[in-house]
């Protein structure tokens, strides 16, 4: 098993079920991350990430379904797993961090109880030991004062301390995986960098892989080892960030590099417009014939318009899915 | 942070009635059942007797007194079992939702649609009287209100970020209605437990008053009213002081309930701080 990557994911779909019929809202869906690896998942709102990520963790609910692939984790298929066997995975081998970190603390619960509970729930410590621990954990997301800050209420820390909280509880059991789904889109610039530089640091520290969730092409990138591009429920191209930021190949890769202001450009002093892709993503009961992109690329034939693209390998390494790649 | 007037006259009136029920054998001045003497029968008001004497020459002020056990009894714990029932019911029909949910709600409205004193005095019938009877009656009969809020809040609540949070974590059903939940509903639960309170002293009352309730010649405020009733003209103090004890005992709890509904309203405890 060791030769195993942590967890595997092939061909996985995830079904839109509207009443009348079903719809794929994700489809073709493949990657792995190897332990303590960094992996990032980026794409236009709307491309199904989140959906993506919450069929890793089990969590789909009605209208949406997994309808087909594999998933593996440690080399063990997890889909099919009961409730209660995946509920002892989440939170304890697999945890996941949200955009929101004024919601996603129990406004009426003290921090320090919200992340001893991880050990009371899935270590089985007694709670006098899971205090303790968790004033360790508040102590190693750096916030100051861990023992007095451990009584405060959420409403009495700020929207990074509370992120900061929020990495702890989900490294409370030391997961062999984080998710964490735009995890710093709610927070200030000088706070985002803060937050991402110490999930970052902790999850190197602990061999911790990071599966990172974005909009942001340069976030993710300056987080992750590799990166797959979304669009439209497929992933249209997987590279190492290095190659994807030099040589992007799908003409949406592309797109979005392009968009993105480069220190010291015109464009990141706000003086010239970023370039955007034209169009907007399709609605998942509307997707184009062929290559979905195909109403918004440049670059688009005939065969675009009526053959979907297979993924290919690229021969300086990674995937692409497009007929004329770069 | 501000105290409300609401909050402290009511939480006085409540916490007096408490306290008299507690003290009952210290405060009372002669004994409520065995003191029967006929040589001062239906004495009024005096310096001997405070609240006069009844037609057994039992005085009133020591049934008052001893009277406060039987009424507060019944109002607290019954609205305990109330408050039980209704958050379990509603609480779980709200976050699980489905069949489960149907059947709460086919349960809570047939619990509406019949007044509660009228399935409590159904039940009184069936069980004859006594505390224990009066405990049950009215502990199964008014716990509707509480589960449509205890339902409104699990539905609004289950979607926020803090339960998905949760649910990401690992936490199963239970523990997330526990801990996720409970605490962030308790505000209106309490509220209405205070409510509830108040009416269940005025059904023990009522039911008392049918001669439903404890039996005699133990004292409560109901069955005192009941007893008095053929005096009302002539001896009108056996009416109005346990009537008096009633009211103030229903008011301090309405206002308390109101005290609190101003301090645990969700907006307002994020203002406080
Ligand atoms: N619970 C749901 N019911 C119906 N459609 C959904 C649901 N969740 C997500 N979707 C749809 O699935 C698609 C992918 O969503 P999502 O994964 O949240 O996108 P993102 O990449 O922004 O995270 C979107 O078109 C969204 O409308
Ligand atoms: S397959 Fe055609 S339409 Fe799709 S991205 Fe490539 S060139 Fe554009
Ligand atoms: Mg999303």
């Amino acid at each position: 098993m060791t030769g195993a990557p942590l967890i595997e994911v092939e061909d996985l779909r995830i079904d839109l079920d509207d009443g009348s019929r079903r719809v794929a809202a994700a489809e073709g869906i493949s990657f792995r991350i190897d332990r303590g690896e960094t992996f990032g998942l980026v794409g236009e709102s709307g491309c199904g990430k989140s959906i993506t990520a919450l069929a890793l963790i089990g969590l789909l609910r009605p209208p949406l379904s997994i309808g087909g692939g594999v998933i593996r984790f440690e080399g063990k298929e997890i889909q099919h797993l009961s409730a209660a066997r995946q509920r002892d995975l989440r939170g304890n081998r697999i945890a996941m961090i949200f955009q929101e970190p004024m919601t996603a603390l129990n406004p009426v619960s003290p921090v320090g109880r919200q992340i001893a509970e991880m050990f009371v729930l899935h270590k089985g410590k007694s709670w006098r030991e899971a205090n303790k621990l968790a004033v360790e954990a508040l102590a190693s997301v750096r916030v100051p004062a861990p023992e007095r800050r451990v009584n405060d209420y959420p409403h009495q820390l700020s929207g990074g301390m509370r992120q900061r909280v929020m990495i702890a509880i989900a490294l409370a059991c030391g997961p062999d995986l984080l998710i964490a789904d735009e995890p710093t889109t709610a927070l200030d610039v000088t706070v985002q960098a803060e937050i991402i530089e110490l999930m970052r640091n902790l999850c190197a520290e602990r061999g911790t892989a990071i599966l990172m969730i974005s909009h942001d092409l340069g976030l993710v990138a300056n987080v992750c080892r590799r990166v797959a591009v979304m669009y439209a429920g497929r992933i249209v191209e997987e590279r190492g960030s290095a190659d994807i930021f030099r040589a992007p190949s799908h003409p949406y890769t592309q797109g979005l590099v392009d968009s993105l202001p480069r220190l010291g450009s015109r464009a990141a002093l706000g003086r010239s417009r970023l370039k955007e892709i034209a169009g907007v993503v399709p609605a998942i009961t509307s997707f184009p014939d062929g290559c979905r992109f195909n109403p918004r690329c440049a670059r688009a034939t005939d065969i675009c318009r009526t053959v979907a693209p297979t993924a290919e390998w690229l021969e300086a390494g990674g995937l692409v899915r497009c007929h004329h790649h770069a | 942070m501000k105290l409300r007037a609401n909050l402290i006259i009511g939480g006085a009136l409540f916490a007096l009635a408490i306290l008299v029920g507690l003290l009952a054998p210290w405060l009372a001045h002669t004994d409520p059942v065995l003191d029967a003497n006929l040589m001062n029968a239906e004495e009024p008001p005096s310096w001997t007797w405070w609240f006069g004497t009844d037609d057994q020459g039992r005085d009133i002020y020591s049934r008052v007194v001893y009277g406060a056990r039987v009424s507060l009894t019944v109002g607290i714990v019954s609205q305990l079992i109330n408050s039980v029932i209704g958050v379990a019911l509603g609480l779980s029909a709200g976050y699980w939702g489905g069949w489960w949910d149907d059947v709460v709600n086919a349960l809570t409205n047939l619990m509406l649609a019949i007044p509660s004193l009228i399935f409590a005095l159904a039940i009184m019938a069936v069980l004859g009287p006594g505390l224990t009877s009066l405990l049950i009656a009215l502990g199964l009969t008014n716990w509707s209100f509480t589960c449509r809020i205890a339902r409104a809040s699990a539905l609004s609540l289950k979607s926020q970020g803090y339960v998905q949070a949760a649910t990401v974590l690992g936490y199963g059903d239970v523990r997330i209605m526990i801990t996720q939940l409970l605490p962030n509903m308790l505000g209106p639960i309490v509220v209405i437990g205070t409510l509830g309170m108040g009416s269940a002293v005025l059904s023990e009352a009522a039911l008392s008053f049918l001669g439903l309730g404890v039996r005699p010649p133990f004292p409560s405020w109901g069955s005192m009213l009941s007893d008095a009733r053929d005096q009302i003209t002539t001896a009108p103090w056996l009416s109005v002081f346990p009537g008096l004890a009633i009211f103030l005992t229903v008011l301090g709890l309405n206002l308390l309930g109101d005290g609190l509904r101003d301090i645990l309203d969700p907006q307002s405890r994020s203002r406080r701080t």
